[in-house]
């Protein structure tokens, strides 16, 4: 049932560091966090990890095993080798504070960027009236658990820090997406999602769908539909020539 | 030394949860400038791992729902030992704070007629539970964190700084809160990123920091469930009470190990799940206890009915309180009839279709597939107890949660009074809303009436720096790993969910050992996000709060909700007016007994008089 694992985990912090090999103990049943759990009870007790909930749900424990981004809490040991090494690593998009623990005020940014829900005036509380089928497009963005597992895999940022000012990442291009298909927002954001948060750097090559771990369909759901609806309004020819006559823009 | 980072605001929410956000957001809208510090990043708070739902009797799915309805089943829910005054002001003010949510973006299930959907759930009369799936805490969580950022970018467009009246500071934790003289003066604590101390001055505090699980070996909570809130209250000198009250919530997951505790959400039995033992026999028709039997079944037959009919038929006894379910599961597996793994099985998959499965339980779906290869659309769960609430807390007065200690607040789990004995499901999260906001108020009331800012003498900081730097300083001394498992075990085999005088004061003696062994502690490594560290911190209140707990339980000898004792099995009327006060005592607590107030009369009316010659004494009810 158990058996002694191999792994290499990224020790360091902003000033450098590198891999560390080490030989644990691995139970029937555990994921790669409970091994880092292990490590700090009986090897290394100041190794650095963000973790809470361990059951999938607050998207702490991101990180990359074996190169892939992943919760640590939901990767069971069961889908490796019991003789292949387990490397695991921060996220890479992220600056490093401390072993496992990354720097992700980047997204904290960008969250405030996204104007927030605007609230029907004419609506007093309990007044809200909304079906199911209109809720759940925008039901399924709020499955998010905010691991961010998507802004470290895009490529538009991942190796390319300039991109960070205009580029407001999956998570938030989706949440844009989700505001605008909530039924009673009252803004209007696809101008905003092109202009303000990057939407045209994506070139949908669906990263940030496969990496997320309550599989959401960013890219299909939440960032095509964005980018028709910028599509209609901005390049539309009638409308293009509509705009120009009545100023609109 | 390096200098000392310092902030000053009127007032400082602690814990980010449903209760803190709430608090917060309440305190800046009266115009105070408010910090939040939270032990975690922003939105990682307890409270995403609510999945049932938020209690409010709305009355969407039944017409016949009323506060009235909802204060009776609290207080039955909680054996009346509820203060009565907060299950008042609950009942009647969360469907307001659920309506709000609406207003701040929350996207709830909906029924047809465009209206937040509600579902049933253990020990609520109707379908009462707002819910989205069952990632309801996820949805209240981010709708108020998302309110906070909204807050913040008024305060951009007004002042060109987001943070001007309403500050997070996340992965910050508070040691010691500072008085001046019998005020409170700020707290004191640090990042955890860089171990760096900081002092915050103002005049009002507001605890909401959740609860003390991690004290317990099986569990549903988190890391930051260590009890700070309590530990940080009864130094600062205010009271807590019903600390003998944990709730282990009857459906943890048993297996594999690594994820044992587990929470599997209500909302499978409120949807239809049943429990079975091995023989394959829906069990809970056994242990339908003497004051509820009027209202669950006692056959299968009308509880299948209840489903569809809720007006002719009584409730499948699933339902039940968590204390009757949990209390059922334990003696069913002590009898040899448990599942593989010391569980029983919890089956929903021949209850439903495997769509419909996946479309109301989507959480419990994918936790079961990914960490225990179990398909629950086809396959039963193994679930057994789980310690998931502390019912008891900072002794409030209901109307604005502020403690015995000037300045000093409490809303949420780390508060106590208003689930009695025993929380009912989706209770807690209308009590975040509902206290949150009170709690947010009265703090800024109190700020508002304040004559002049309290100050925080010198010394008092530097004690408080050098009790954090201990760990460091010692060699020779224990991992805090080690202490924490072992409190852990103790607390889980000694005070657990069946009680014993004995094992007790077993737990009591363990305590005093593992309290000076805490003393000399030693740390590796250096300041920076150490976990080490933060543990050795953590422990010195988790060790005070399982104290309370213990000497709280040992005093109490009858068995109420969350509290059963082996020695004592029943419930008894003269326990039900008194209430366990905790106060430190030295390093110590110290507990005493106190009489609950009683409940007002318009309030008794509202149930039969043989209902309440169940729970209250003969001299009470003349």
């Amino acid at each position: 049932m158990s058996y002694q694992g191999k792994f290499r985990v990224w020790r360091g912090d902003d000033s450098g560091g590198g891999l560390e090999d080490f030989t644990v103990e691995v139970n029937e049943g555990e994921v790669v966090l409970d091994i880092i759990h292990r490590l700090q009870a009986t090897q290394t007790p100041d190794l650095a990890v963000r973790w809470n909930c361990k059951a999938g749900k607050c998207g702490s424990c991101s990180a990359e095993i074996n190169g892939r981004p992943r919760l640590l809490c939901m990767t069971r040991m069961s889908i490796f080798e019991e003789s292949e090494t387990i490397t695991v690593t921060p996220m890479r998009t992220f600056p490093i504070i401390r072993d496992l623990v990354t720097d992700v005020s980047f997204n904290y940014t960008k969250a405030r960027e996204v104007p927030s829900f605007a609230p029907p005036k004419d609506l007093a509380p309990g007044e809200y009236r909304m079906q199911q089928v209109d809720v759940e497009r925008s039901q399924e963005f709020r499955k998010c658990i905010e691991c961010f597992l998507c802004q470290n895999t895009c490529h538009v940022v991942r190796d390319h820090e300039e991109n960070k000012e205009a580029f407001s990442g999956p998570r938030f291009l989706m949440r844009v997406a989700e505001l605008e298909m909530h039924p009673l927002d009252t803004a209007d954001r696809v101008d905003q999602a092109q202009d303000e948060h990057g939407l045209g750097l994506c070139n949908i090559t669906k990263c940030c769908s496969e990496v997320c771990p309550e599989h959401i369909h960013i890219t299909d759901n939440a960032l095509i539909p964005m980018k028709e609806r910028v599509a209609d309004r901005k390049y539309d020819p009638i409308v293009w020539l509509g705009n120009k006559l009545f100023k609109r823009s | 030394m390096p200098e000392l980072e310092r902030h000053s605001f009127d007032v400082l929410v602690i814990g980010a949860g449903g209760a803190g956000l709430r608090a917060a957001i309440e305190a800046r809208e009266h115009g105070l400038r408010t910090a939040v510090l939270c032990k975690s990043l922003f939105g990682k708070a307890h409270t995403v791992m609510a999945e049932g739902g938020i209690a409010a009797a709305m009355g969407n799915a039944n017409e016949s729902d009323n506060w009235q309805v909802h204060f009776r089943d609290t207080m039955r829910g909680g054996k009346f030992l509820n203060n009565w005054r907060m299950a008042e002001l609950h009942a009647q003010e969360a469907p307001q704070r659920v309506w709000e949510l609406e207003t701040y973006g929350a996207l709830f299930d909906r029924t047809k007629d465009g209206r937040i959907s509600q579902r049933n759930f253990g020990g609520h009369e109707y379908p009462r539970l707002a819910h989205v799936g069952d990632r309801t805490g996820l949805e209240l969580i981010r709708t108020l964190q998302q309110k906070i950022v909204s807050l913040q970018q008024e305060d951009f467009k007004e002042f060109d700084d987001y943070d001007a009246r309403l500050r997070v500071f996340q992965e910050f934790t508070v040691t010691d809160l500072v008085k001046d003289g019998d005020k409170i003066a700020g707290a004191f604590g640090y990042w955890r990123e860089s171990g760096r101390f900081v002092l915050f001055e103002a005049p009002a505090v507001i605890l909401a920091t959740g609860g003390i699980g991690k004290s317990f070996k099986v569990t549903s909570n988190s890391w930051e469930y260590t009890g700070d809130g309590h530990a940080l209250a009864m130094r600062a000198g205010a009271s807590l009470i019903n600390m003998e009250f944990i709730q282990f919530h009857p459906t943890g997951m048993v297996w594999p190990p690594s994820v044992k505790g587990i929470l599997v959400t209500e909302s499978v039995r409120g949807d239809g799940g049943v429990l079975r033992n091995s023989d394959g026999k829906r069990f809970m028709f056994d242990y339908i206890p003497e004051v509820f039997k009027d209202k669950y079944a006692d056959n299968e037959e009308e509880a299948d009915r209840w489903y569809t009919d809720q007006a002719n038929n009584r409730r499948p006894p699933e339902l039940l309180p968590r204390d009757e379910v949990a209390r059922a599961i334990n003696s069913e597996v002590k009898a040899g009839r448990g599942s593989p793994h010391g569980g029983v099985f919890l089956d929903v998959s021949t209850r439903l279709p495997a769509e419909e499965i996946r479309r109301r339980l989507p959480s419990m779906h994918h936790q079961f597939k990914e960490l225990a290869d179990v398909d629950i659309t086809a396959q039963p769960m193994e679930v057994g107890p789980t310690c998931h609430y502390v019912m008891g807390g900072v002794e409030v007065d209901p109307d604005t949660g502020s403690s015995s200690v000037p300045g000093l607040f409490a809303a949420g789990e780390v508060s106590g009074g208003m689930h009695g004995s025993n929380r009912l499901g989706g209770n807690s999260l209308s009590d975040l809303l509902v206290f949150g906001r009170r709690a947010g108020a009265g703090a800024a009331e109190y700020v508002r009436a304040m004559a002049g800012r309290p100050v925080v003498a010198e010394d008092i900081v530097t004690e408080a720096r050098a009790t954090a730097l201990k760990p460091f300083q010692q060699e020779g001394g224990e991992n805090p790993y080690t202490l924490h498992m072992e409190l852990q075990q103790s607390m889980n085999d000694l005070v657990g969910i069946i009680r014993k005088a004995g094992e007790m004061q077993e737990a009591l003696q363990r305590l005093e050992k593992l309290k000076e062994r805490a003393q000399a502690l030693t740390v590796e490594g250096h300041q920076q996000f150490n976990p080490g560290w933060h543990l050795a911190l953590d422990l010195r209140n988790m060790l005070l709060v399982s104290e309370c707990v213990a000497k709280a339980a040992l005093l109490r000898t009858e068995s109420r909700g969350g509290h059963t004792r082996d020695d004592h099995p029943s419930m008894d009327a003269d326990w039900r007016r008194k209430l366990l006060v905790c106060k430190a005592d030295g390093d110590g607590a110290e507990v005493t007994e106190k009489a609950q107030i009683p409940i007002r009369h318009d309030l008794l009316d509202l149930f039969d008089r043989s209902e309440l010659e169940k729970y209250l004494t003969a001299e009470e009810l003349a």
